[in-house]
């Protein structure tokens, strides 16, 4: 047994209402960059549809992910190490733009510089490919909501798989929306293709990440990666993939994603895995067997024999308590809820997903009948035959037995509550049918539908104490220097090439941007030498400095003031020089004046 | 016979000044521009041609470069030695040196048409390309010049390059300075000789360093790396003067 950590995620599709913000979010921290602008770390997809880039998922035409050679053997779908070698200089199966999007801005001035006319000036949309007028006739999200009818949606690969019995016509439609980031899958397909072996995967936290100054742009993980993760950016040449926040998950913060997703579904946390196990398990010669193969490579954190062996192997203390704490873990073990997307990828995905029950209820309710009645739901979930394999082709390599099981557990759930919640006696043969407890039902309603912060997210930190940063602050901002980021401007063998950037993600930030996040006080400088600095104004209450004093004494001011004193804890914001003093609360501290807590270039910095 | 300082400068000091910056330009680049150091593909924007012309140039050009260390590095007696007649050698050399020199050229000029042609290939095109793919045509159609009308129509009389030119490439590694044999060659030999050299002193600037990224590794190592964090305080290395304060390694062993 070779005990290993993964950072893992499940989202609940029930709650999630399509709004895009983790997409937004994302975008705004990683990819709001030249040569990224077709680069969705995180996609919300609706389905059925065509996914992001489009038709991913047939991994026919793609070839993406693991398959199993005659003998037995995993390989990689795309072929085998010389194969891949040798079609190095045209990749045979990589995406074209167009199955991404031609990205595109708005030529907005035209709008303020167009001469006085009698009509009203448009900004046009122009290429960011080559700077031309175009028609913008795709992009990330085309057919949201079913946008575009049957004629998009009946190219689903997943509906084509169930597609004799499918029914596409508007009143017998279903949908719902799948986000989608990285799997930091256990057998990354990514990270063997590339012959650079630039892409790894981190011991400590199982993050799948690119190294950008060993990748020479093969582009070979674009193809291998069955999930079409991985993207090529087009001005740097370079792979690029979503990170999984890593400077952040490094601080206990959640991902970006999971910070601003309003309806609350992701969860995040630890799971133990067995390495050894691994590839015995991704090869499982049934694809119906590979859900429980894959579960079956998880590792109990509460077995004495587990924690001994993650001691031995170097996981520290702190980190397996917090996996014994793992809302992942409990998701997909305890309550058997959560399903890995395509695990006949044989990738072995650690992105999980608890399958919507709400085109179910939706399809129950528009009969008339009671949708939260366990008995209607349950036959409802049998007889509607189309979302069930749909969900099935999705999680469970077409076996519809688990999803099945999944959907009735959530049923329960609901007519169980729905007793309670109208002050009526709780009916025990409920949870008994889908093979739970009472209060293990009460447990998962608390996990899925209050959804704590604290019990979405138990996210040990790294083990980087924090010393360093008391460095960068005595000595200088880690980004003043020449070619560094917010310098701009690119060296002479084109986009991003120059000296190495010292990591504009600086771990230090985050703690800082943590701190703040997460402290109670107020940013207030009380003494007549701070100055109020609005970069780091973090929005709690008025700093006083940012008002010139009243001398009637604004009513206003006083309740803020008392506050500050009766604490006795004196709130400073430290100088603007470095070395100065901290906040005895841990408030928010600036490096230099100009540079908030997270840096320009720095990401997570704007949140 | 005695040799001008022209032929001197062009044939023993062009050469070596090219060779010194091609290897340093590319420990300089190496070092300082990893992030830089990649292949540019544009084949997200275009693969239609590309999947045709791509490997029709590099397989073209990686044949023609072991054309070039037969014909350049391996002297005539060792062939002979090997019971090789010229003969015999001047087929091989002639046949599959125009297989592979025809896919090259054909390869490149199918490149070089969709890179003017293809909008989004164009705009992603630097200026440091565009003077690269010169002198890269150059040294190309050179040869090709060398091989049609030297070697297989025998335009301007018979020259064999294995008695002058690779003789005098030889010498350059060996410290063996002999420029009467450049200085004697025909145009064409000379040209492509002085246009190859000023590649090699161009090549640690252009994309052209993804040569020397052959990822051969990729056949032995195992399908998924793993990497730990570094094992330092914060994600930068530390400044000199602030590092850690750690406990030395005790001595074991014999006192």
């Amino acid at each position: 047994m070779r005990v290993m950590a993964q950072m893992a995620m499940v989202m609940n599709l029930d709650k999630c209402i399509g709004c895009h913000t983790c997409s937004v979010t994302c975008k705004q921290a990683w990819t709001n960059r030249a040569g990224t602008e077709y680069v969705w770390f995180n996609n919300v997809e609706t389905r059925p549809g065509q996914g992001y880039p489009r038709t991913y998922e047939d991994q026919e035409t793609w070839q993406g992910g693991w398959t199993l050679t005659k003998r037995g053997r995993l390989q990689l779908k795309a072929g085998g190490r010389l194969k891949n070698l040798l079609t190095i200089f045209a990749s045979p199966k990589q995406p074209s733009i167009g199955q991404y999007y031609e990205p595109w801005t708005y030529d907005y001035e035209n709008l303020t510089n167009a001469p006085l006319q009698e009509h009203t000036p448009v900004a046009r949309p122009k290429s960011l490919l080559t700077g031309e007028n175009m028609n913008v006739s795709w992009s990330a999200n085309w057919d949201d909501n079913l946008g575009g009818g049957p004629a998009l949606a009946s190219q689903d690969p997943v509906l084509k798989q169930v597609s004799d019995k499918i029914k596409l016509e508007f009143e017998q439609t279903f949908m719902f929306y799948l986000p989608r980031i990285c799997e930091h899958c256990l057998n990354p397909s990514c990270a063997a293709s590339c012959p650079s072996g630039a892409i790894y995967k981190r011991a400590e936290d199982g993050i799948v990440l690119v190294d950008q100054d060993k990748c020479r742009g093969w582009r070979k993980c674009v193809t291998g990666c069955p999930y079409k993760k991985v993207y090529f950016n087009h001005r740097t040449g370079k792979a690029e993939k979503c990170t999984f926040c890593f400077p952040r998950i490094e601080v206990g913060l959640p991902t970006v994603c999971s910070e601003t997703c309003v309806g609350r579904l992701r969860y995040i946390g630890l799971v133990l895995y067995d390495a050894d196990r691994v590839l015995e398990a991704a090869s499982e010669p049934d694809e119906h067997k590979l859900l429980a193969a894959q579960r079956s490579v998880l590792l109990d954190p509460h077995d004495p024999q587990v924690v001994r062996e993650a001691e031995r192997a170097g996981i520290p203390r702190d980190w397996v308590d917090a996996a014994q704490r793992s809302p992942i873990w409990r998701l997909i073990h305890d309550y058997e809820v959560a399903l890995p997307l395509h695990p006949e990828y044989r990738t072995m995905p650690m992105v999980w997903y608890i399958p919507p029950l709400s085109p179910v209820v939706d399809a129950i309710a528009e009969t008339g009948e009671d949708s939260e009645a366990a008995r209607n739901l349950f036959a409802a979930i049998d007889t509607l035959r189309i979302p069930v394999e749909y969900l099935a082709e999705l999680f469970t390599a077409g076996d519809t037995v688990p999803v099945t099981a999944v959907l009735q557990r959530l049923a329960a759930m609901r007519s169980y509550m729905r007793d309670i919640n109208l002050g009526r006696d709780p009916d025990p043969s409920i949870p008994a049918a889908v093979g739970m407890t009472e209060s293990a039902m009460q447990e998962m309603y608390r996990l899925l539908a209050i959804a704590k912060y604290d019990e979405r997210y138990v996210i040990p930190s790294a083990h980087a104490e924090q010393a360093h940063s008391l460095e960068e602050l005595a000595t200088e901002c880690s980004l003043d220097y020449e070619g560094g980021p917010g310098m701009g401007g690119s060296g002479p063998f084109g986009e991003g090439s120059g000296p190495g950037f010292a990591d504009p993600i600086a771990v230090e930030n985050f703690h800082m941007l943590q701190q703040r996040q997460t402290s109670d006080t107020v940013a207030d400088p009380s003494t007549r030498k701070a100055r109020v600095n609005l970069l780091n104004w973090d929005g709690k209450g008025r700093p006083s400095g940012m008002f010139p004093p009243r001398d009637d004494g604004d009513p206003a001011d006083g309740p803020q003031l008392r506050d500050a004193e009766s604490t006795g804890a004196e709130v400073v914001q430290p100088l603007p020089a470095g070395g100065s003093e901290s906040g005895p609360a841990g408030t928010g501290t600036a490096p230099r004046s100009g540079t908030g807590p997270g840096g320009g270039a720095s990401p997570g910095g704007s949140s | 016979m005695t040799t001008s300082t022209t032929d001197i400068l062009l044939w023993v000091v062009f050469p070596y000044v090219c060779l010194a910056v091609f290897v340093l330009g590319h420990v300089w680049r190496y070092r300082y521009d990893k992030f830089g150091w990649t292949t540019r593909s544009s084949q997200l924007y275009e693969s239609r041609l590309l999947r045709w012309a791509s490997p029709l140039f590099h397989f073209g050009i990686l044949a023609v470069f072991l054309g070039h260390v037969m014909g350049l590095g391996i002297p005539k007696a060792w062939t002979r030695a090997v019971g090789m007649t010229d003969e015999i050698y001047h087929f091989l050399a002639i046949s599959i040196g125009a297989v592979a020199g025809i896919s090259t050229v054909v390869g490149m000029a199918l490149l070089i048409y969709r890179r003017r042609t293809v909008g989004p290939v164009f705009s992603a095109t630097t200026r440091m390309d565009k003077f690269m793919y010169l002198v890269l045509a150059t040294v190309i159609f050179t040869g090709m010049w060398n091989t049609i009308a030297g070697s297989i129509l025998n335009l301007g009389g018979h020259y064999d390059y294995r008695d002058g030119v690779s003789v005098w490439f030889r010498g350059i590694f060996r410290f063996d300075i002999r420029p009467e044999l450049m200085a004697d060659a025909p145009i064409g030999f000379q040209l492509h000789a002085l246009a190859a050299f000023f590649l090699f002193a161009l090549w640690p600037f252009t994309r052209l360093v993804h040569v020397f990224s052959v990822p051969l590794g990729y056949m032995w190592r195992p399908y998924v790396v793993y990497r730990s964090r570094p094992d330092r305080l914060g994600s930068r290395a530390s400044r000199p003067g602030w590092e850690r304060s750690e406990r030395r390694p005790e001595r074991t062993g014999r006192r």
